[in-house]
């Protein structure tokens, strides 16, 4: 047995009691082959028996089970919410899914074979060794344009896309821009509009051609969907408005990081301000070989918050 | 005005409905050429809107076929295309304009947005070309262009009614469908809905089918007639000829009720 770092733990026995991974291996080959299917079909859309989980929806339950369908006694698992490992979310369902399984778990995303997340992919390039499985609050992109799912069905079919275009023409018709920051519409393959789930536009570039396994579960609405290794993801735009991602101004206070996604944060009680690295594995790699930024001894402050 | 060796436009050949036991329409036979405007008349029930949409390709009826002669690939069956190939069809060569507009608008997207969507639907994909666009169109169906990003929930029911139709108009179709598109609106806003109707139709060369239970509308708009009752054509033929000197008791009804208040 090995330690995976600083906030990791080492592999162990499952807790006495439930099957592995929680869900029953009839449950868990139901959900692999809607996985099956997904891959097969990238950016399609695959419904699933899900099963209920003894935490509510909207904590990731989707997640979950696509992750308790492909774990295995060997993974690594690191679990991250809006970049950060030690979010109440995060800590709760690792600790679910570490409880029983008893693999191993990091906060290192070079150590993980398999990452569970919300709202963030690393900003280190992930690897074909590696699965990345998205939580989805709600995996319809076409839904926000046209609510009658029969009806977004036989768009899909047809490929039948002209809305996803008039909500960017609104976008820019009310901002002067594509004012879309998150859950930004890609078309995957050359085929399917997906819902990147809500991550930052700033990710969307990530996807594309990806050499990990992508595997995305939304509960509530039991779908699962996949970008298979090194597959096109182009997000949609205009000619004469391209796809832009986030940028700042500022670079990250501690590590200096100048391409990264930054948060802003609160390290006083006088209003004072940084912005830090939202992945905050990242910023810690970037310090642990030896790059600061303008305040780097400020690390503990934005722990505490 | 038609070339008499010219194929139709459109050609129903025994077009039947029923919904379960209730009759919809009975065994039609149409035929309408390019530019030509036709009207559909009959009292509420006669199977008119039923007929309407068995035409346009969004009620495939029980028995009966629509041929529509496309721009490049001859005279289809439009029940026989895939529905990819049907719905392309839709949004580039027809136009459909609804009795409620409702139905044929998003309440929710612009005006600038409910004209564009046709374009982007197939391919357009600059914002400033598509904006240009529909403020052009905007302005011809006489809507403020500086209206453009308000809501059509926010226009009047004559104003929506021309918004529906440069939402159908954008793409340049050649054949426009429409079921009682002046009903619901006041007599003076009917008359310049009209005037701007007949004007599009004869600038554009447009072929138009249109359902009406006013005959006022068709006389002003259509260049022939065909007259429903109880799901079946009754009689047929040039406007001014059917309404002017009816040969059908039904048709006389009609015109005798409505033209001679
Ligand atoms: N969706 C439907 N379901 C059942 N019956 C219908 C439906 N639509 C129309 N009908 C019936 O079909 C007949 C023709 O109706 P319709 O085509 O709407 O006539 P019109 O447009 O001339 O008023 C009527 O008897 C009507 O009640
Ligand atoms: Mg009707
Ligand atoms: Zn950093």
């Amino acid at each position: 047995m090995t330690m995976r770092g600083m906030d990791g733990s080492t592999a162990g026995a499952p807790l006495e009691g439930y099957n592995f991974a929680y869900l029953d291996e009839q449950t868990k080959r139901m959900i692999r082959r809607a996985i099956l299917k997904a891959v097969a079909i990238p950016g399609h859309q695959v419904p699933f028996g899900g099963r209920e989980m003894p935490l509510p929806y909207g904590w990731g339950t989707g997640g979950i089970q696509v992750t308790a369908s492909v774990i295995g006694p060997d993974d690594v698992l690191k679990v991250i919410d809006q970049g950060s490992d030690d979010t109440t979310n995060a800590v709760n369902i690792r600790r679910f899914l570490a409880r029983t399984t008893g693999v191993a778990t990091t906060g290192r995303t070079a150590e993980a074979t398999l990452i569970q997340t919300r709202h963030r992919i690393p900003e280190r390039p992930l690897r074909e060794d590696q699965i990345l499985v998205y939580q989805v609050p709600i995996p319809e992109p076409l839904r926000f344009m046209e609510p009658r799912e029969p009806e977004t069905r036989r768009m899909h079919a047809l490929a039948d896309y002209g809305v996803m275009h008039v909500k960017l023409y609104e976008d820019i018709a009310r901002c002067g821009r594509i004012s879309t920051a998150y859950n930004y519409p890609v078309l995957v393959n050359g085929r399917y509009v997906m819902a990147p789930s809500p991550i930052p536009k700033f990710d969307n570039p990530k996807m594309d051609r990806m050499p990990a396994l992508q595997l995305f579960g939304a509960g509530r609405e039991k779908r699962i969907y996949a970008v298979p290794p090194h597959t096109e993801v182009k997000s949609l735009d205009f000619e004469d408005h391209p796809f832009e991602v986030q940028r700042w101004d500022a670079c990250c206070a501690l590590c200096g990081a100048g391409d990264s996604f930054l948060d802003e944060v609160v390290v006083d009680d006088r209003g004072g301000r940084m912005f830090v690295c939202s992945d905050s594995d990242h910023c810690r790699e970037r310090r642990d070989a030896g790059h600061r930024g303008p305040e780097p001894e400020a690390v503990g402050q934005v722990q505490e918050i | 005005m038609t070339n008499e060796t010219e194929q139709p436009l459109l050609r129903a050949v025994g077009v039947s409905h029923w919904y379960g036991g209730t009759l919809g329409c009975r065994d039609v036979d149409l035929d309408l050429h390019a530019g030509e405007v036709l009207g559909i008349v009959g009292e509420s029930g006669s199977g008119k809107s039923t007929l309407l949409a068995c035409l346009s390709a969004r009620l495939r009826p029980a028995a009966g076929r629509v041929l529509y002669r496309t721009r490049h690939q001859g005279t289809v069956d439009i029940y026989g295309l895939g529905e990819a190939e049907r719905r392309l069809l839709m949004r580039t060569d027809w136009g459909i304009v609804h009795q409620n507009p409702r139905d044929g608008l998003r309440l929710a997207v612009s005006a600038g947005g409910n004209v564009g969507e046709r374009l982007m639907a197939v391919g357009a994909r600059h914002y400033g070309r598509i904006r240009e666009t529909a403020r052009a169109w905007l302005e011809r169906v006489e809507i403020d262009a500086g209206r453009i990003d308000d809501r059509p929930d926010t226009f009047s029911g004559g104003m929506q009614q021309r918004l529906q139709i440069a939402r159908n108009l954008v793409t340049q179709p050649r054949l426009v469908f429409m079921d009682e598109p002046t009903g619901g609106l006041d007599v003076s806003v009917q008359a310049r809905l009209l005037d701007l109707l007949r004007g599009l139709v004869a600038d554009l060369g447009l072929a138009a089918v249109v359902v009406t239970h006013d005959l006022a509308v068709t006389r002003l708009l259509a260049h022939r007639l065909l007259v429903m009752r109880r799901g079946e054509v009754v009689e047929s033929g040039l406007t001014d000829q059917v309404l002017d000197d009816p040969q059908h008791p039904y048709t006389q009804l009609l015109v005798s009720s409505v033209l001679q208040p």
